[in-house]
């Protein structure tokens, strides 16, 4: 019965081309719109390590004390820790895996051609574990590197593509501010989306180039290129800066469960209720703990603008669904004569109602089927005006259609089109048989 | 006039018979109107924003970040000799050494006092580092005082923590700092044994972080001192014109000078600012195009609705016309009426706009809606709605009466 109605669907539809066009062009355009602003809002909000992000956390020590955010009425602790704090955070090692951490750069001297500045990371060897870093070659180095302030590096893909084309970069050394690092891993293409694991400079920026030991770095005295926060004036020089209670490191632990969540917390707690009785802090302790869910929400890695154009997308399609209904309206009632007629010969209004929503509903496949093309076309758009930021924005994820971006589409135009074209559907079969005939 | 007042009412009773066809253009153009002024008002904001000059001589400047490599010690020396190199460059007018500038994004922040203990510092701004030579880098222009004297430029490196006898501020920061009085030699707290007295205000100078809110974005201050890094930026000011020669020569004269350095990120002012407003922009022209669809969208809708509706109602068409109407009266008719339905769905419009810009000023950094651009979202929308009908209504008053009669 279906195949016939469909059949008839695609008749009458053929019957009155523009009227078809029309409602075929407004909910592709429709869905066009409000889908390419949801593709950007979905991968910006996506969940960046799925399988662990309820288990990786970001600790919080009120270091500057309630007088600090006297004029910050959401009255947050400061994002990110001192040197001082994540080192004694890092001595205590009181979670299963942890790591503070900086962005920073060197330049890279690839022997051959110009030197040139790659974008690095110096952080812990639990970085990788931590985060589920992909390795093409090697292995993350040792918890001895890190003690010992090893020359050890781990290069990201396109850092040892450019420096060892071709070649395996494994054992090799690369130079590095003008001192030689042994490459002990290479890193498979890696970009979490949202760049949770610092979100301090665009929570969509590329991962890094390569990964040092922090206390390589910190040694070598490798300038921060993220944010530093003081409260006060830090006394001056690098060792001044150590010293200070400027913000400038990122930290995460992971605490496999509740009961490790529990103890990590009472662990901040004592730090802190420490570093007062020790005379640093003039306050009660504060201490807080986030999820990566709770972090990216608190550090507003989606921009407020995103949710506001992909609600602006919505209602763009409301009205390309109230358009749509209106001209279904129009189509149905166009024909009111041959359905008077239908039922006449016996077409109960169930029949009537069904053939109309398979109509709709082929309306619907069509136009979601345009519709994906425009989202596409869309997002191509959006890419090319992002492009002059393509360094602060990781255009790969945050402007292409995946599968489940493909389903929601989909779904989304033949849903929608059906369930406005139910009233449309419904108004044809009440017609009366005799009024139509009478009409003749 | 009058005559056209005496047919609402029977237009009213005709719509009575279609109250659901009338009802969706009336929600169209609501939600159309909504969504039309909404957006009007987003992208004359970044046109706004965008449109805030920086203070510099944006067309003749460009900038390059430079990099020693290997920590070179005589880091002072080099750089005075990099300086008067570019200086020497042809088609240079000027050159200086710096942090950061206008625009870049990322920069250096403090907060100033007027008073030398207070718990909350009366401002928050941004330091330039510059030289004698600032003033013709950059084109900035002296609203009082004076500039830097080569006496007193001293070197700064990045953990130094000293601060500057003498200080140039931005009007902008002078007046925030000294609502009051003129802040022309008075003296200014960095902390509490810090303090800098103003020997000079510029009319105007924007912050590294300008393009990322609608706030903090004059306050900068500016210190005599020449940065002392591995890594920092020069800014050069070519004679107009002559920009992209003089980018290209003062890179390879550079390399020449020394191949102990990585020269990156060499931009015009013009790509700068291009690259900080690039999300705005995105943001604009996205909703500038979907407002233009979604007119046309409700323009091709009204058109196929009311064709439709001057179908079904041929017949009394034709027979208004037997009965003397002309055809100027049945084209008025259409349009009265859909005045009538597309005001209606206006009024609705406006009210939803507004209502959705409440919203939108609580969740977004936006100012409120100027009632302008409800009111022109109103008038585009209407003569949309018109224009739409205008055809149909042609071919309603093109029924000839006879073929109306004979229909019978």
């Amino acid at each position: 019965m279906l195949g016939y109605y469909f059949e008839l669907a695609i008749r009458s539809l053929k019957a009155n081309v523009v009227l078809t066009l029309l409602m075929i062009a407004a909910v592709g355009v429709g869905i066009g719109a409000s889908m390419t602003m949801l593709t950007t809002l979905r991968a910006m909000s996506g969940d960046p390590i799925a399988d662990k992000s309820a288990r990786l956390f970001v600790p919080q020590i009120d270091v500057w004390g309630p007088d600090s955010r006297r004029q910050d009425p959401s009255d947050q602790l400061p994002d990110q820790l001192t040197y001082r704090d994540a080192t004694a955070l890092m001595r205590a090692h009181r979670a299963v895996r942890q790591t503070a951490m900086y962005s920073m750069g060197m330049d890279v001297d690839p022997g051959t051609g110009r030197p040139f500045q790659a974008s690095g990371r110096a952080t812990y060897a639990d970085f990788f574990t931590l985060f589920e870093v992909p390795f093409r070659a090697g292995a993350p180095w040792s918890a001895k590197d890190d003690e010992g302030r090893a020359n050890v590096v781990v290069l990201g893909a396109k850092l040892a593509e450019r420096v060892f084309p071709g070649s395996n970069a494994l054992g090799r050394t690369v130079n590095l501010d003008g001192r030689e690092y042994r490459v002990v891993g290479v890193l498979q293409p890696w970009n979490p989306v949202p760049k949770f694991y610092d979100t301090t400079s665009g929570g969509f920026a590329n991962t890094e180039d390569f990964y040092v030991p922090f206390t390589n770095a910190v040694e070598r005295q490798s300038e921060s290129f993220g944010n530093q926060n003081c409260s006060a004036l830090p006394p001056a020089g690098w060792d001044g800066l150590l010293a200070s209670d400027c913000i400038w490191l990122q930290f995460w632990v992971e605490l496999p469960t509740a009961a490790a969540v529990r103890d990590y917390r009472a662990f901040l707690h004592n730090y802190a209720a420490e570093q007062r009785s020790s005379g640093r802090f003039h306050w009660p302790p504060r201490v807080e703990l986030h999820d990566v869910s709770d972090w990216m929400a608190q550090q507003r890695v989606v921009p407020e603008q995103v949710r506001v154009n992909t609600l602006i997308g919505l209602g763009f399609l409301v009205v390309c669904l109230i358009n749509a209904v209106g001209l279904m309206l129009a189509k149905f009632g166009s024909r009111a004569s041959e359905l008077g007629v239908r039922r006449a010969l016996g077409g109960s209004s169930t029949d009537i109602f069904l053939q109309c929503v398979v109509e709709t509903a082929v309306i619907g496949l069509v136009g979601g089927i345009l519709g994906t093309g425009l989202t596409a076309l869309g997002l191509a758009i959006d890419r090319a005006l992002l492009a002059p930021g393509a360094k602060n924005v990781q255009l790969d994820t945050l402007t292409s259609i995946d599968g489940g971006m493909l389903a929601i589409i989909l779904a989304v135009a033949v849903a929608s089109t059906v369930g406005v074209g139910v009233f449309p559907a419904w108004r044809a079969s009440r017609l009366q048989p005799a009024w139509q005939l009478k009409a003749q | 006039m009058a005559a056209a007042f005496m047919e609402i009412l029977p237009i009213l009773k005709a719509l009575r018979r279609n109250k659901v066809g009338a009802m969706l253009i009336g929600l169209q153009i609501a939600f159309t109107l909504a969504i039309v002024c909404n957006c009007l008002s987003m992208i004359q904001q970044y046109r706004d924003d965008a449109g805030r000059p920086s203070g510099i001589d944006e067309a003749d400047i460009f900038t390059f970040s430079n990099q020693w490599v290997g920590k070179p010690p005589d880091l002072p020396a080099r750089t005075n000799a990099d300086l008067a190199l570019i200086r020497s460059v042809p088609g240079v007018v000027d050159a200086q050494v710096t942090n950061s500038f206008p625009l870049r994004g990322g920069g250096m922040g403090w907060g100033l006092s007027v008073k030398p203990e207070q718990r909350i510092p009366t401002s928050p701004t941004t330091i330039y580092f510059v030289d004698d030579h600032g003033l013709a880098t950059y084109g900035l222009k002296l609203a009082a005082g004076r500039w830097f004297t080569a006496s007193e430029i001293g070197e700064h490196g990045m953990h130094d923590m000293t601060f500057p006898a003498s200080v140039i501020v931005s009007d902008y920061l002078a007046r925030k700092l000294y609502p009051s009085r003129n802040a022309l030699g008075q003296v200014v707290y960095w902390a509490p044994t810090a303090a800098s007295r103003i020997v000079g205000i510029v009319e105007r100078a924007q912050t590294p972080w300008a393009a990322y809110g609608h706030t903090e974005d004059e306050q900068s201050t500016f210190m005599p001192y020449h940065f002392v890094n591995s890594g920092v930026y020069y800014v050069v000011r070519a004679r107009p014109g002559q920009l992209n020669a003089v980018m290209t020569a003062v890179q390879t004269r550079l390399y020449a000078l020394s191949r102990q350095r990585v020269i990156d990120q060499v931009q015009s002012f013009a790509e700068t600012r291009n690259l900080a407003y690039f999300r705005p922009r995105s943001t604009a022209v996205l909703l500038g195009g979907l407002c233009l669809l979604l007119l046309a969208i409700t323009l091709f809708g009204t058109i196929g609705l009311t064709m439709y509706w001057v179908g079904q109602r041929r017949r009394q068409i034709g027979m208004r016309r037997a009965l003397g109407a002309r055809r100027l009266d049945v084209l008025r008719y259409f349009h009265t009426e859909n005045l009538l339905i597309a005001g209606s769905g206006a009024l609705l419009g406006i009210a939803l706009g507004l209502g959705a810009n409440l919203w939108l000023v609580s969740h977004l950094e936006l100012p409120r809606m100027s009632i302008a651009f409800v009111l022109a979202a109103a008038a585009v929308v209407l003569a949309v709605s018109q224009v739409a009908v205008f055809w149909p209504a042609l071919r309603a008053a093109s029924v000839s009466p006879a073929a109306a009669i004979s229909a019978l």
